[in-house]
């Protein structure tokens, strides 16, 4: 029935109105993709200008948009969705589940992120950018002239609240859809991760909400909450963005975490090492995670006992970080290693994330941070647990589970290729910036004398650039390679520990035909062990519910995407941008309305069809 | 049993809310939508005691809060909390007609306590205490008018739920439906009652 259902619509409209994780996993990952090569061309124009001293090609307010462009592009917009592409892609499958728990609300994030995501990017062509750093400290971000900042708060609003709503979906998805037998000590710890993320989104973002309601407040209907001309306190943005970006960080690295630990426990052979205490460790560094954001502000003069508690805080961070890498050592330790290109990136990831982890406890000393506050020791801080911590994370993730969510092997030379490029460029490019940082070059300045002799290791940093460019560029020539002519791969490729593994390829849209039982952790592995075929099946082939796709998501963003712009001119359009604002706001909440109104049951996949289809696949 | 099927006496769960997935992960994911909703007010707060003595242009809290009016919102709005649990009492019993009563009881009080505050707004702009006024006014319009702007949104959620399901009976389908918005209902008093206390008690007092 959903084949000849879908036979009728075009492509397009099925992937505007999917309510399928997988789908929406892509869509995430695309999306996000093409946000983390925009940032990356940022990222170059930035070493351009930097090669040398006293360069002029990007200068002043424009390096300022570059710049902020390049933070808040890559956090928000290419960090964050790929992250919601590989949660959507492999959550459901590994807790063996047939969706996730809200697939409308689903689709809707995605959409409220890509909005928002346009949005921002729209603001290159219609004024600037903005130019206030991707912190937007007030009072330079309440100051900063046109409407760059507008864009900024507006953009990063509404794909925040995708982001708050699949945290939530991703919450209930593991606590209320988990397969029989799939108790919490038996998740992957993929799982686990997005778990422990998609609680910190949910008690982070709120957080940035309100910080953006109160800097567009002061932007654009001239509230006074950061003018200290009126009483007004700037501070209170810093506390509130960091109560909110400290998290953040931890909201990107855990998924990473989980990712190695998926990967090195699949190349090694082995189950994971201390499951239990990778498991405590990650709700460990996110339940500290909230305590530790006042280390962005120890030069604020919050005074030494604040300082003190933080930087205490903030060390402690590191325990159950060194527990996770001690782990994945003990995992490889006696394991049977295979280096594909997926796991040469997880174990680069090691060492690397250690070096990023060894300046985060430099940083933390509050006393040593007066001197490291704000210089290039801190931008190679940052690079080294994001690039070098998350990055590689992500890109060993794609090389595992690519197989899975398109069918198709990535390249496994072109892969090597990708990865030493990468990872070579890397290091060229953000170990140097220690040393800047230490010889006093402060960051975000866009250029710097010639006596002060720092040329050559800024000269060294951009050739560390050029080569990331190259990898990635082989990664996408790999894309291109595997697309037009990669072979077709059977479910399990790697000889894969857990349930997303256990699925015949490509995966069906329901998933599991039959929801599959769970006897431990690494569910197929033991069943494998066992001399079983497959997953033994929790319940009879019956009728399968599936939930209704839907076209309400897109345009209930396009309604806020329209109130956005209205906001953003308000202040200076007047009359026409109030009615964009009425009239988006009107779409947004029609949609909702209408959703509420309209009775939506989903449909039923009959078990004789399923029974017809399985077999097609099988034969 | 079909979602969509009138619930009789005879096959009514225990807990209509709880009873399919689709139920419990709407119970589920509402609680854990409130736990942010928590920390958004949170954020409101904290700004707002951080700013609630910077009066900038405007006249001072103590000069202008009228506790009598605020204490019979207040009021208005408690009631309203208990009215919605006679809804669901009526609810988790199949008493239709008692649980809709009860609801559009909920969403008068909820409508008079927007009233009152609209004319209280309205008097304090004319003393001078205004948005743009001080980092006082924007801490105070942003926390108080939040608040309300989640009383309005309440009132439209209630209102079509109740047009939408006028002649239908409980469903397994929209008594989740009904659940939730009592479960936002008491969200957005309990938040008044910091508010009674932190903006008009302190600020009277304090």
């Amino acid at each position: 029935m959903s084949n000849a259902h879908a036979a009728n619509k075009s492509v397009l409209w099925d992937w505007l109105t999917t309510v399928d994780h997988k789908k929406i996993g892509i869509l995430y990952l695309v999306s996000g993709g093409f946000f983390f090569l925009v940032g990356g061309l940022e990222a170059v124009l930035i070493r351009i200008q930097l090669m040398n001293p006293e360069m002029t090609f990007l200068t002043g307010n424009l390096y300022n948009q570059v710049l902020t462009m390049h933070g808040t592009t890559m956090i928000f917009l290419a960090a964050m969705p790929i992250i919601f592409g590989f949660m959507n892609a492999v959550v459901p499958l590994q807790i063996g589940a047939r969706d996730v728990a809200f697939p409308f609300v689903n689709s809707l994030g995605f959409w409220l992120f890509f909005f928002g995501g346009v949005l921002l990017n729209l603001s290159w062509f219609l004024g600037g950018a903005p130019d206030a750093g991707w912190t937007a400290y007030a009072p330079l971000s309440t100051t900063s002239t046109g409407h760059g900042v507008d864009f900024y708060v507006l953009g990063l609003q509404i794909a925040g609240a995708g982001t708050l709503m699949g945290g939530i979906n991703f919450l209930v998805t593991i606590i209320n859809m988990r397969a029989p037998g799939m108790t919490f000590m038996r998740m992957p710890l993929f799982t686990w991760t997005a778990f422990v993320t998609s609680g910190l989104i949910l008690f982070a973002f709120p957080a940035l909400t309100i910080g953006f309601f109160l800097l567009m407040f002061d932007r654009v209907f001239e509230a006074n909450f950061f003018d200290a001309n009126m009483g007004g306190n700037a501070i209170i943005w810093e506390h509130i963005f960091w109560i909110f970006g400290h998290p953040e960080v931890y909201i990107l690295i855990l998924p990473a975490f989980g990712i190695i630990s998926e990967v090195v426990a699949t190349f090694s052979r082995k189950r994971l090492f201390g499951y239990s205490a990778m498991v405590f460790a990650t709700v460990l560094i996110g339940f500290l995670g909230f305590m530790v954001w006042a280390h962005h502000m120890f030069t604020v003069g919050l005074g030494p006992v604040a300082n003190s508690i933080f930087a205490v805080a903030t060390m402690a961070i590191a325990i159950p970080t060194g527990v996770k890498i001690f782990n994945w050592v003990f995992t490889m330790w006696g394991g049977k290693i295979r280096f594909t290109t997926a796991n040469l990136f997880s174990v680069g990831f090691i060492p690397t994330f250690v070096m990023g982890g060894v300046t985060g406890v430099m940083l933390a000393a509050a006393p040593a941070d007066y001197q490291y506050h704000d210089s290039y020791f801190v931008v190679a801080h940052f690079h080294y647990v994001i690039v070098g911590g998350l990055i590689l994370g992500l890109f060993s993730g794609l090389y595992y589970w690519y197989p899975r969510m398109f069918g198709l092997m990535l390249n496994e030379a072109l892969g090597k290729w990708n990865f030493w490029t990468f990872f070579i460029g890397f290091h060229l490019t953000f170990f140097p910036q220690h040393f800047l940082g230490l010889m006093g070059m402060p960051r975000r300045y866009f250029t710097y004398p010639e006596e002060f002799g720092l040329g050559s290791l800024n000269f060294i940093s951009t050739i560390g650039a050029v080569f990331m460019t190259v990898g990635t560029i082989i990664f996408i020539i790999n894309v291109v390679v595997t697309h037009a002519k990669g072979k077709k791969v059977s479910g399990d490729p790697w000889d894969g520990r857990t349930l997303e593994w256990a699925i015949p390829n490509p995966t069906p849209h329901y998933n599991f035909l039959q929801t599959p039982l769970v006897r431990g952790l690494d569910a197929l592995w033991i069943e494998k062990m066992a001399g079983n075929k497959k997953m033994t099946p929790a319940e009879p082939v019956g009728d399968i519910h599936m939930p209704n796709n839907s076209i309400l998501p897109l345009i209930m963003s396009l309604g806020f995407f329209i109130a956005g712009f209205g906001f953003i001119y308000y202040s200076s359009a007047g009359a026409p941008a109030l009615i964009a604002i009425i009239v988006g706001l009107g779409i947004g909440l029609a949609c909702m309305f209408l959703r509420s109104w309209i009775d939506d049951h989903g449909h039923h996949l009959h078990k004789e069809d399923l029974l017809k289809e399985d077999k097609g696949v099988d034969a | 049993m079909d979602v969509g099927e009138r619930l009789t006496d005879q096959n009514f769960p225990e807990s209509p809310e709880k009873a399919t997935l689709e139920g419990k992960n709407k119970f589920l994911g509402f609680w854990l939508f409130l736990g942010g909703e928590t920390v958004l007010f949170a954020t409101l707060f904290g700004t707002y005691l951080g700013l609630r003595n910077s009066f900038g242009k405007g006249p001072e809290a103590s000069e202008i809060f009228q506790l009598p009016m605020v204490f019979a919102a207040t009021i208005i709005l408690l009631t309203s909390s208990l009215t919605s649990v006679y809804a669901v009492l009526a609810l988790k019993e199949n008493r239709v007609k008692q649980m809709r009563r009860w609801f559009f009881i909920t969403l008068l009080l909820g409508l008079s306590f927007l009233g009152l505050e609209i004319y209280e707004f309205v008097e304090y702009v004319h003393e001078g205490h205004t948005f743009t006024s001080g980092a006082f006014g924007s801490a105070f319009y942003t926390l108080v008018g939040f608040h309300g702007g989640h009383v309005l949104f309440g009132c439209l959620w209630i209102t079509a739920l109740l047009v939408r399901n006028s002649g239908r009976g409980l469903t397994l389908y929209n008594a989740p439906k009904y659940y939730l918005f009592a479960l936002y209902w008491h969200f957005v008093d309990v938040v008044w009652v910091f508010i009674f206390t932190v903006v008009y008690l302190m600020g009277k007092v304090g």
